[in-house]
């Protein structure tokens, strides 16, 4: 995601690169490419200019003459200004209240219904017991879309056919909630543009009947200069409390994110990166600005891991792969822990600079329906003792998993190898040896 | 003015109502721009930069159309500010017809194409099935035999949606169970079209973010599963662009285009506050009509697009 800005962003450094001074000229140039990249990537038009006029401010300060290499010195200036601009630190939704009623509020097709999902999913991991209430009374088949995510994240759906009082059923919802033992309620709304009179009622009607402790704002990511006029438009009537910035697994979007923040005074709360249904994301504006800026997004990949982390196992796996006793099962395990982890093109894009280098690349769900059919046409025997592995039954498996020997024989090296590998890390000595080499790479990135 | 011909009366005060927002606002903009000065100079074209970029125009375009107005400013030395809109209207309309296509007359297919397949195609959210909805009508309100098939397989109740639509509209739907294969549905669908004798289908697909491969690789498979049924088909693959997206639009038509050979785009959501200009980038950067604008969510808000029209409704008559 970012990548055009953070292309073009690393395109106007790189002007400044090798040279040894910033002076008000150069700056000039490059800051208009950053105002440039900031217009293409659907940042706010006065906001952009505010935010260079900024950064000129700062670089041309006392701080650049002290300074041993401007452009890195203007890198951190554009982060740090780009991290005020998105909103300092996170801010988590308000779940206080029992139950808690969260409302969500946009224009049509923003992603409200499957986001409501999403948070129904979030609110699951952190113990709540949500209900979702369907108050999109006018669009086809809204009601039955909502039921449909219900069923597929297992929460049970609110809904009322046939009536067309959407603060009547929100209050009804409520009640159910409340009788049925649901400490969380998620009010889906109707999409609605905020020209249309008589539906912003409609929704400062609902606010006024619930009082939610939470009104979240849709915006799609892909949203241009007019999505700083709809965020006022919403905040003047809900003063809504957060946003949830969804479609962020397109491309080079989220320039017009930037500005709502700066505008209406609101925090990004969530970002959506994807149909699936855990695909909902805390927003950090420190490791946003990181990662328009090319430094990848290393702390959230750990976290994703680590909700997918089970001790146990580990410790488990751990101790198989000390004993050289790493098998066939435990690597199908692994497979499924990174699988559930998300989308693999997603993670690899939080990685420093890999982000870049894979946006034409297509890395799908499927990459490794290959070798987990291979890995599925192995007899238990064979799993668990891969050194059993001869040519025939080589052939039958490459027969049984519809592949051919030479894919069999090169998983079942790389499998060899990365035992190897696994087993060097497990001593400790070794790692920090690692960790020193890869320390002393020279395309790590360094910043202050 | 014959470039009025096929717009009925009606329909050019609900066109110009739903864009009576963006015309009020760039209009007062520039007049604002210009007060005061009788002719044009840096500062007006820099609130003209200004003007168009927050339009979603795009700072290439911008920069194009602002360049223009500069080279003419130079020949013909004074330019008043009166002349400005004219200039700027001209411009644009010109960015605008620099495609070759011809505005087709309301919802009539060539019967040599019988039946006449439509895909329609889009990121998610942009209104891909409530267009559907309203080419549905149209095409039945032109006395045309219509047939709509289901393919978003994906998104939850999609498939409700359109059958929703069908029913309001009254034409027949070809549907399968949520999570089937949607080049099955869109074979099927046509069988169905071919056997029935019908004039029009349209095809409904999942929404797609452009940059999933294996989901615009899916637009081929579905496609040449179609042309096994009827060659050549669809003989129109809509590409529905929201009306309030920003440059991404461009990427969006782009890559859409490479995938599928998009060879007609529909604006939708053009009833907000969003102005729609990003379609001026569109036209300008590529070879493809705009063949419809959506402008509100009932069965009659769709238009089909006419370049006149639009830019005389975005800057005002005369």
């Amino acid at each position: 995601m970012f990548e055009n800005l953070q292309d073009r962003l690393e395109k106007s450094f790189k002007i400044l690169k090798g040279q040894g001074q910033i002076t008000e000229i150069n700056v000039a140039e490059t800051l208009k490419d950053v105002r440039r990249a900031l217009l293409d990537a659907d940042v706010n038009f006065k906001i952009a200019k505010t935010f260079t006029d900024q950064v000129k401010e700062k670089a041309l300060g006392q701080d650049v003459l002290t300074s041993v290499s401007p452009g890195q010195l203007l890198v951190k200036i554009t982060h740090d200004e780009l991290t005020q601009l998105m909103g300092g630190d996170k801010v988590d939704i308000d779940t206080s209240g029992n139950p808690t009623v969260i409302l969500m509020a946009g224009l049509q097709g923003s992603g409200k219904t499957t986001h409501s999902g999403k948070l129904a999913v979030h609110l699951k991991k952190k113990n709540k017991n949500p209900l979702l209430v369907a108050c999109d009374v006018y669009r086809p088949a809204a009601i039955d879309q909502l039921h449909v995510i219900g069923e597929s994240t297992n929460t049970e759906v609110y809904s009322e056919r046939g009536h067309q009082d959407a603060v009547k059923i929100a209050q009804n919802g409520i009640r159910h909630a409340r009788e049925n033992g649901f400490n969380a309620v998620i009010i889906d709304t109707a999409g609605r543009l905020a020209v249309d009179e008589k539906m912003m009622q409609e929704i400062a009607a609902i606010k006024k009947a619930v009082n939610p402790n939470e009104i979240l704002f849709v915006v799609d990511s892909m949203t241009g200069q007019d999505a700083v006029n709809t965020a006022k438009e919403f905040n003047d009537r809900l003063d809504f409390d957060g946003v949830i910035l969804t479609k962020l697994d397109g491309d080079t979007r989220g320039g017009a994110a930037l500005s709502i923040r700066s505008v209406v005074n609101k925090p990004i709360k969530f970002v959506g990166m994807g149909e699936k249904m855990d695909a909902l994301d805390v927003f950090y504006p420190q490791r946003m600005s990181d990662r328009i800026l090319g430094m990848g997004d290393i702390v959230s990949l750990v976290e994703r891991a680590q909700e997918q982390f089970d001790e146990k196992e580990a410790q488990k796996l751990q101790k198989k792969i000390a004993k050289d006793q790493f098998n066939f099962n435990d690597f199908y395990k692994q497979i499924q822990q990174i699988k559930k982890m998300g989308n693999i093109k997603d993670l690899a894009g939080m990685i420093p600079g890999v982000g870049k280098a894979l946006r034409d690349v297509d890395i799908d769900d499927d990459a490794f329906k290959g070798v987990e059919a291979i890995i599925l046409s192995m007899t238990e025997e064979e799993k668990e003792n891969p050194s059993i592995l001869n040519g025939s039954r080589r052939k039958r498996i490459a027969k049984g998993s519809g592949t051919d020997v030479t894919e069999v024989n090169k998983l079942i090296k790389q499998f060899g190898e990365t035992r190897k590998v696994m087993k060097l890390m497990t001593n400790k000595n070794n790692m920090a040896k690692m960790m020193q080499r890869m320390k002393n790479m020279p395309n790590m990135p360094k910043m202050n | 003015m014959g470039i009025f011909s096929f717009f009925s009366k009606e329909k050019k005060e609900s066109l110009d109502k739903g864009l009576s927002k963006t015309k009020e606002s760039v209009f007062q903009k520039i007049s604002r721009a210009v007060v005061g000065k009788s002719k044009v100079d840096d500062e007006v074209l820099d609130n003209l930069e200004e003007i168009l970029v927050t339009s979603d125009v795009g700072v290439d375009t911008t920069l194009k159309i602002i360049g223009r107005i500069e080279a003419r400013v130079a020949k013909d030395k004074y330019v008043g500010t009166s002349e400005l809109n004219e200039i700027l209207r001209s411009e644009i309309a010109e960015l605008l017809e620099e495609n070759k296509s011809d505005d087709s007359a309301d919802f009539d297919v060539d019967l040599g194409k019988k039946p006449y397949v439509i895909m329609v195609v889009g990121v998610n959210g942009v209104g891909k099935t409530t267009t559907i909805g309203k080419l549905a009508y149209n095409y039945k309100k032109a006395g045309k035999s219509v047939i709509l098939g289901a393919a978003d397989t994906f998104r939850a109740a999609a498939i409700d949606q359109l059958k929703v639509w069908s029913e309001r509209v009254g034409v027949p739907i070809v549907s399968q169970n949520m999570g089937s294969d949607p080049a099955s549905v869109a074979f099927d669908t046509l069988k169905s079209a071919v056997s029935k004798d019908a004039d029009v289908v349209i095809i409904d697909t999942a929404g797609r973010l452009h940059n999933k491969v294996g989901l615009m690789n899916e637009l081929s498979k579905i496609k040449n599963v179609m042309q096994k049924v009827v060659p050549n088909s669809p003989h129109e693959i809509l590409l529905v662009l929201d009306g309030s997206t920003g440059q991404n639009a461009i990427e969006q038509a782009k890559q859409f285009t490479l995938a599928t050979e998009v060879n007609a785009l529909a604006l939708t959501k053009l009833d907000g506050t969003a102005k729609g200009g990003v379609v001026i980038g569109i036209s300008d950067q590529f070879k493809i009509p705009v063949k419809y604008i959506g402008i509100g969510e009932r069965m009659e808000d769709l238009q089909v697009f006419n370049r006149r029209a639009f830019v005389d409704s975005l800057f005002g008559k005369n």
